[in-house]
């Protein structure tokens, strides 16, 4: 059975590495899908929708082809087909420049009959609403209701209750990159450049809409700007840039614009939820009755979770998405759960209150059903609280003096992340030394390509840039999951790690003979292999290969389930500085401890946590997808009106990778989870007054305090 | 964007005959901060865009006796950067610092910040054909108007965007324009003009006219001032509200007040119910909140916006006191 060995032993795992891709992404050489070039290349841009619901009657392409320049017009829709929001794709053209092509969107020619639209949940939910979805009857899911224990009788034990509504908005992705592709047909051979989280979904989605069996789609993706769950597959506009490819007999680069972006590659549902709870005199969480809805736009996927991380025995919950007329959701970062741990920290701390009960003592007396986690959630409790200063919180919140008042609060989260069996990896060692890494996985931007290269050289000895890491490929056929749910590293590393075992093993079972050792007694360590016998063997790791002659070792790996563990806890502490007469919150600090299973790259772990605080820091205080019900239009679809963190609004964040265990877990995910809630918590410590809605923004926090 | 003729001005005197007198056909380049973001969206589709960049001289700073002499086409950054400005001239190194980002800053010119076009987010979406844009509707009047004008809206409720405006009004500046029939100099308060004058500009130039030159008198001695900015976002965002104030100080008296607010009427809007508070008066606690409150008693919040009176009377205040 393999195991990740005890810390002492560790040369690599768990200390800091750079990213090996570091110096290429701020040198500007690593070639993200933006930067691929390719001969005779041309630039695709997708018409869109500009207004919320039609019916499309007529389209013409015939002008914009014309256009000097212009070398491929298709269209997105049937003429009789509707479209559902502002953004939905019309047509797309591609031209000689990114100018032309977007210059020529102007020259197609649509008619369409306007539909009554609706961009409001509460509007869409009313009777006679204009109706979005043939399969929802009212624009309403058909509701979730789940129940455990006796509610009533939970009510009965109350000491007190709480009864209030919390909302969250709909948030974008904002990646950094746009969804975006380059296609290049030879034959009837496809290859794509992608902005994918995903190159092995995206080439069978590829494969299946082309009818081509999948070894004639390459799908490639060396570095790709982010993706947070909206890039699994082509999309519309990868299809749009391969069949435009294929008309055109060009390749086609065809990358989103920010607006398209905000307007048509996915969103975080937002929630209402309507919640009362009770908590018995000594502190235990005895009942909650909650009713929530989400729109996902167009889309399905409203979910949040609720109740969520704390015990409660008796509850009932009704949960349903409301379509409206925006842009459909897509995965987000922990899809369901930021939403539900803002309204179930902020309502914790609701309640801790009504019974004159600190909300840490509060959350340690109802904390975690889940036994494993709950260990690691106390332990994460107190370390918190040390890191932040828990005993500085006001005692009566509001009660600072001035005007810039302090306050801290907390929030929780949890995930599972544990990776599945599945991917395929080879460990390849050449006669020359060189030791080659290939699996199907794709770096989101996490840091898997180091961590393989970790995992690898930890295994032979050698450095982390003495290996050759190929991921974001098809072409090899490993194929490996789509980088998502934080699954990536609890699924590769296994498999890596015992790949690079087996052409260990390959390797000294082949050089053992020619060195007069036993094969079990050779180790290979700081560059050299030795033997443990006999201390005048020990030969650099190229002369070792190079007994390996004409032949190379190239070994697969196994999938593991001991190497890995899922369900994880994070905490996260915030101090906020609330400026009672400009409205405006000012973070302090974060501490953000998140369980991590065993750490491989202490590094890149805590700018995982670090990156995601600066997420949910955005979501509590400043972003919005604003709808316009005058107009069917997102008002804000672009990067001055949609806010998200820069350089000043980022405080101090304690990030600590709480490692745990010996085993690995994902953590892209979870360490966002808890933020909202606990600033949210935060900022009622510091005034007094309660804000249930996100973003937290001046004009809430001004009118809230009247 | 659409394609569009690209002219080198040569000089001063030459940029009204290249401009032409429909405001459709042409604009004036200088950083293209703006410029350019309107272009790509279509706001804008000129056929000819005239480069003030070629023009030597306008990018200088003069201090001396008689006050400071401001050229347009210097940046943003260079004002904050100012030792003299920072020093003498302190509300304006402030507002020119709170602008933007520091690219932003590098790029931007006075000249441009002065003239921008409002950031009203229906005025921005390329296919809402608002008031301001020959349309027949304010679409904030009804609509989403977190950001829009408690003062002086109406029929167009944008607010100017603008932080050098009021920085550069409250000490009392003049502009400098040159048109087809020569140089016209005004005071820049008279320059901004309210929405029920013409909605659809934000100033008296003429489509053939150009600023080129800011005139600030020298402060006298004992003068403080500053720009207090209340801006969402802490890295790269438009005020709130803002207070550009500038008090002349005989001891603890504030002698004369100027108090100009950004971010909360179409125009850069100066306080006279808030300067009246202040005129004579020693500056504590009490005067400074009634400046405040005076300053706000004529609001006209609309539906989304009335956090914007709260946070003016406060700043208004807060800003008083820090010149005490």
């Amino acid at each position: 059975m393999a195991s990740w060995g005890r810390p002492e032993d560790s040369r690599l795992i768990g200390k800091r590495v750079q990213r090996l891709s570091g110096a290429d992404k701020v040198t500007g050489k690593a070639k993200y899908t933006f930067d691929i070039n390719r001969p005779g290349m041309l630039y695709g841009h997708i018409l869109r929708s500009p207004v919320a619901h039609a019916t499309i009657t007529h389209i013409d392409l015939s002008e914009a082809e014309s256009l000097p320049g212009v070398k491929a017009a298709i269209p997105l829709i049937e003429p009789g087909k509707r479209v559902r929001f502002e953004g939905q794709e019309i047509a797309a053209v591609a031209a000689i420049t990114d100018d032309i092509a977007r210059e020529a969107l102007r020259f197609i020619q649509f008619d369409y009959d306007e539909l009554d639209y609706v961009v409001e949940m509460e509007d869409a939910k009313e009777a006679g609403a204009p109706q979005i979805r043939d399969d929802w009857k009212g624009n309403q899911s058909e509701t979730q209701v789940d129940e455990r224990g006796d509610i009533e009788a939970g009510f009965a034990e109350a000491a007190v209750e709480v009864e209030a509504t919390y909302h969250t908005p709909v948030q974008t992705h904002v990646c950094l990159e746009t969804h975006g592709h380059v296609a290049e047909w030879e034959g009837d051979n496809l290859t794509v450049w992608a902005s994918t989280q995903a190159v092995f979904g995206t080439r069978q989605n590829l494969a299946q809409h082309f009818e081509l069996p999948e070894n004639q789609v390459r799908v490639i993706t060396e570095h790709m700007g982010g993706g947070f769950g909206s890039k699994f597959g082509p999309g519309v506009e990868g299809v749009a840039a391969a069949k435009l490819a294929r008309q055109a007999g060009a390749p086609v680069k065809l990358m989103l614009t920010r607006k398209d972006e905000h307007l048509a590659s996915g969103n975080r549902p937002s929630m209402t939820q309507k919640v009362r709870a009770g908590a018995a005199q000594d502190g235990r969480f005895v009942a909650y009755d909650m009713s929530g809805y989400g729109t996902g736009g167009i889309g399905s996927g409203a979910d949040f979770t609720g109740p969520y991380v704390y015990h409660v025995p008796n509850y009932r919950t009704e949960k349903s998405a409301v379509a409206i007329n925006a842009g459909s959701a897509r995965a987000m970062r922990a899809p369901g759960h930021p939403q539900g741990a803002f309204a179930m920290d902020s309502l914790m701390d609701e309640l801790a209150e009504q019974l004159g009960m600190d909300p840490l003592e509060f959350r340690r007396i109802n904390s975690d059903s889940d036994p494993r986690r709950n260990k690691i959630r106390q332990a994460e409790y107190t370390l918190g609280a040390q890191e932040i200063g828990w005993h500085r919180r006001n005692r009566v919140s509001g009660s600072g003096t001035g005007p810039k008042k302090r306050g801290i609060g907390m929030g929780c989260g949890l995930w599972g992340g544990g990776g599945w069996a599945g991917t395929q990896a080879r460990v390849t060692i050449h006669p020359s030394g060189v030791v080659e890494a290939v699996t199907g996985t794709q770096d989101i931007g996490t840091g898997i390509r180091t961590v393989i290269a970790i995992i690898v050289a930890e295994e032979l000895g050698l450095r982390p840039e003495d290996i050759t890491v190929k991921i974001g490929d098809t072409a090899p056929g490993l194929s490996a999951y789509g980088s998502g749910g934080s699954q990536t590293i609890g699924s590769v590393a296994p498999v890596i790690k015992t790949a690079a075992m087996a052409a260990k093993r390959k390797l000294f079972g082949h050089i053992a003979p020619l060195v007069e050792a036993d094969p079990g007694n050779l180790r290979a360590v700081g560059g050299r292999i030795r033997s443990e016998s006999d201390l005048r063997m020990s030969i650099p790791w190229k002369e070792a290969t190079g007994y390996l002659g004409m032949e190379t070792i190239s070994e697969g790996g196994e999938w593991d389930e001991n190497l890995r563990v899922g369900d994880t806890a994070g905490v996260q502490f915030a101090e906020v500085e609330v400026d009672t007469e400009t409205g405006l919150v000012k973070v302090i600090k974060i501490v953000a401890i998140q369980d991590c299973g065993l750490v491989v790259n202490r590094l890149t772990t805590e700018s995982q946590i670090n990156g995601a605080v600066i997420m949910g820091l955005g979501y509590a205080l400043l972003e919005e997808r604003i709808m316009d019900d005058q107009t069917g239009k997102m008002i804000n679809a672009n990067l001055g009106d949609y806010k998200v963190p820069g350089a000043m609004d980022i405080p101090e964040i304690k990030s600590i990778a709480y490692d745990t265990d010996r085993k690995i877990t994902g953590i892209g995910e979870p360490p966002t989870i808890p933020t909202a809630g606990a600033i949210a918590n935060a900022v009622y410590n510091a005034i007094g007054v309660r804000i249930r809605e996100l973003p937290i923004t001046p004009d809430k926090v001004l009118n809230a305090l009247g | 964007m659409e394609n569009f003729a690209y002219v080198n001005a040569a000089e001063v005197e030459q940029v009204p005959s290249l401009l032409g007198d429909d405001w459709n056909e042409t604009k004036i380049i200088a950083g293209g901060t703006d410029l350019l973001g309107e272009l790509k969206e279509y706001i804008e589709t000129p056929k000819k865009v005239v480069n003030l960049k070629s023009i030597p001289g306008l990018n200088e700073i003069k201090a001396d006796a008689a006050g400071l002499t401001i050229g347009a086409l210097v940046t943003l950054s260079d004002i904050a950067a100012h030792p003299t400005i920072q020093h003498h001239y302190t509300v304006l190194a402030e507002a020119a610092e709170s602008v933007a980002s520091p690219q932003i800053r590098n790029a931007g010119t006075l000249g441009g910040n002065l003239c921008q076009r409002p950031r009203c987010w229906y005025y921005r979406s390329p296919d809402i054909i608002c008031l301001k844009k020959g349309g027949d509707t304010c679409y904030a009047v009804e609509g989403l108007n977190k950001y829009h004008a408690i003062f002086g809206g109406g029929p167009v409720y944008i607010v100017h965007p603008s932080d050098t405006a009021p920085a550069l009004i409250a000490l009392g500046a003049t502009v400098k324009i040159v048109g087809p029939n020569g140089e016209r100099a005004m005071p820049l308060e008279d320059f901004f003009v309210l929405p029920d004058v013409n909605p659809q500009r934000e100033n008296v130039l003429e489509p053939n006219e150009v600023l080129t030159e800011v005139h600030v008198p020298q402060p006298k001695a004992g003068t403080k001032s500053t720009y207090l900015k209340v801006r969402e976002r802490a890295s790269f965002d438009f005020a709130l509200s803002s207070v550009a104030a500038h008090f002349e100080m005989n001891g603890g008296t504030c002698s004369k007040a100027s108090i100009v607010l950004g971010g909360v009427a179409p125009i850069p809007w100066r306080s006279k119910e808030a300067e009246a508070a202040l005129n004579g008066k020693r500056i504590t606690d009490a005067v400074a909140k009634q400046a405040g409150e005076a300053a706000v008693a004529n609001a006209e919040p609309m539906t989304d916006n009335g956090y914007k009176v709260p946070l003016t009377r406060n700043i208004i205040s807060r800003a008083t006191m820090s010149l005490a």
